[in-house]
């Protein structure tokens, strides 16, 4: 069976007139399996949102194969569910039309659309709110809104770009175990790009380490413990052994960029 | 808030709070208010002390009264009547041409390399110099005046709105690519609802312009309108007349303005908090 989402060796090249060109991504091979939950840690700048651009279909690779449920990704999907670091909600609509812009954009049935807009928000907790707009909600619940909008015309890989680092820290600890709880609800499967090991360990079935300049993977954890997790898992030796490992990859990575400072 | 929650305090405090609350709410109109008050009873008097002719400097009563008769004869209605359509159908055509420019300037690099140049040379013309042109090839009617309106409340409208359409987020327009959207998708959906502020700002612009471009137009040459009717009494040394008239005209002026405000406020109600 094909995975959900693979890369084969691909890279991105920046090239701009009168620079040398920027690798941002080389020689990148994954394969995410149908229902997978995987995360992309790395340092800023090594590629990762690069990646989701690729795999969006927004950015066009330099070299390399990236398919989707085995169809080559040239141009965006309407399979896809995208969440970006803001919420990026349209401020003159609702929380319900929020949700529902996929739907309107792809022309989808809209009756069927507004039922699984309504049972999504009740998942997420946002029940009542449906006729609010943004500015009335906190920055949590927006993201929440966010998240609601990527699921709501039912795609088979959602892509998440540091979905949550704009909220602080308790709000964030919260959101995962809701994201935790609203994937076990729909099995979707999703690509998280996080900076945050914690957030990695704690929602990932895998964790993809990569590396900066130019953003390759460097390791490939699995993290098999049974869901679902709670905030105390991570203070357990199995997600402290598994932080500690990232972290390692991670510190070998930074000093392979730059030798002077990693030092200490 | 004070006067919704009042704390334990004793009621006579509460009493002193709450009119304190009163009193600044409506401090602000009834300086206002007081100001043309002093300023109106200052100029009474000092016309009355040193017995201005009215054709030199009409006192405020004589304005008043000269008001009152144009009003009642139903003149100044009339005339109310033609210089409003020229300015509203003016401003409507103007400000549609302006959005139309700017979403065809925005969506095609030729056309807005085509259109630059011409845009930027119109605009730095001054209308009133090319309105005796209007008055030639559409003549004295209400045609000529709507003209040069269009004209002037064109350009700040579609200024306003490339700006207000490329400066939209840019995350915004992803989400709708990232969906399989099209370019008239994302200008329908993201651009156009996200310049509506800026739109506005260029409307509010526009339409304290079109009060004076039509003034100017009636002043070139017409055959009624309040701008024909300030030239008149001015011909006839009718100053309390003329006063008047400016009177009107700048309570049409401030109306306009303040409806284009309230329109706004009900079309980007989600504007206001951010």
């Amino acid at each position: 069976m094909a995975s959900a989402l693979e890369f084969r060796n691909v890279s991105l090249t920046y090239r701009s007139a009168g620079r040398s060109p920027v690798d941002a991504v080389r020689a990148i091979s994954l394969a995410v399996d149908d229902g997978e939950f995987v995360a992309v840690v790395g340092p800023s700048g090594c590629g990762k949102s690069s990646l989701l651009k690729l795999a969006l279909g927004l950015q066009t690779k330099s070299d390399g194969v990236i398919r989707i449920d085995g169809k080559d990704v040239e141009r965006p999907r309407p399979d896809v569910g995208v969440v970006f670091q803001s919420p990026v909600l349209l401020p003159w609509r609702t929380v319900l039309q929020n949700v529902l812009f996929p739907a309107d954009i792809l022309h989808l049935p809209r009756e069927q659309a507004t039922r699984n807009a309504t049972d999504l928000l009740a998942l997420a907790g946002l029940q009542g709110f449906e006729q609010k707009y943004p500015y009335e909600l906190s920055g949590g619940m927006q993201q929440r809104v966010g998240i609601v909008r990527a699921l709501v015309h039912d795609p088979r890989v959602l892509l998440m770009d540091e979905p949550f680092a704009a909220l602080d820290a308790l709000t964030r600890e919260a959101m995962s175990l809701e994201l935790q709880r609203i994937w076990m609800a729909r099995r979707k499967t999703i690509v998280f790009v996080t900076h945050n090991i914690s957030e990695a360990v704690l929602l990932a079935d895998r964790i993809v380490v990569m590396s900066a300049r130019p953003g390759r993977i460097i390791a490939d954890l699995a993290n098999p413990a049974s869901r679902p997790r709670d905030i105390q898992f991570l203070s357990q030796p199995f997600a402290a052994a598994l932080s500690g490992q990232i972290r390692e990859h991670l510190t070998r990575a930074f000093a392979m960029q730059a030798p002077g400072i990693a030092t200490s | 808030m004070s006067e919704t929650e009042p704390s334990a305090a004793s009621l006579s405090t509460v009493a002193t709070e709450e009119r304190v609350g009163l009193w600044q709410r409506t401090r602000p109109a009834l300086d206002v208010m007081t100001s043309i008050v002093v300023v109106l009873l200052l100029w009474e008097g000092l016309v009355r002390l040193f017995d201005v002719q009215p054709f030199i400097f009409p006192a405020p009563s004589a304005v008043l009264r000269s008001l009152w008769l144009g009003l009642a004869s139903g003149r100044y209605v009339a005339a109310l009547g033609v210089t409003l359509t020229e300015i509203l159908s003016g401003a409507v055509i103007g400000s549609l041409a302006g959005l139309i420019f700017a979403v065809a300037m925005v969506s095609s690099r030729l056309v807005n390399r085509m259109l630059y140049p011409w845009v930027v040379g119109i605009q730095t013309i001054p209308k009133v110099a090319i309105a005796p042109l209007m008055l030639v090839w559409f003549g004295f009617g209400i045609e000529s005046k709507v003209l040069i309106v269009a004209l002037t409340a064109m350009f700040p409208v579609m200024i306003n709105t490339i700006s207000g359409l490329n400066a939209t987020e840019h995350d915004q327009i992803a989400l709708v690519q990232a969906l399989c959207g099209n370019r008239m998708q994302i200008l329908r959906h993201v651009q156009i609802p996200a310049a509506l502020p800026y739109i506005f700002a260029g409307l509010n612009t526009a339409i304290v312009l079109a009060v004076i471009a039509a003034i100017v137009g009636e002043f070139v040459g017409a055959r009624a309108g309040i701008g024909y009717l300030i030239l008149q009494a001015n011909f006839a040394l009718d100053l309390p007349a003329v006063f008047s008239l400016l009177t009107l005209l700048g309570t049409l002026g401030v109306l306009l303005s303040l409806g284009m405000r309230e329109i706004e406020r009900r079309v980007c109600f989600w504007n206001r908090r951010s």
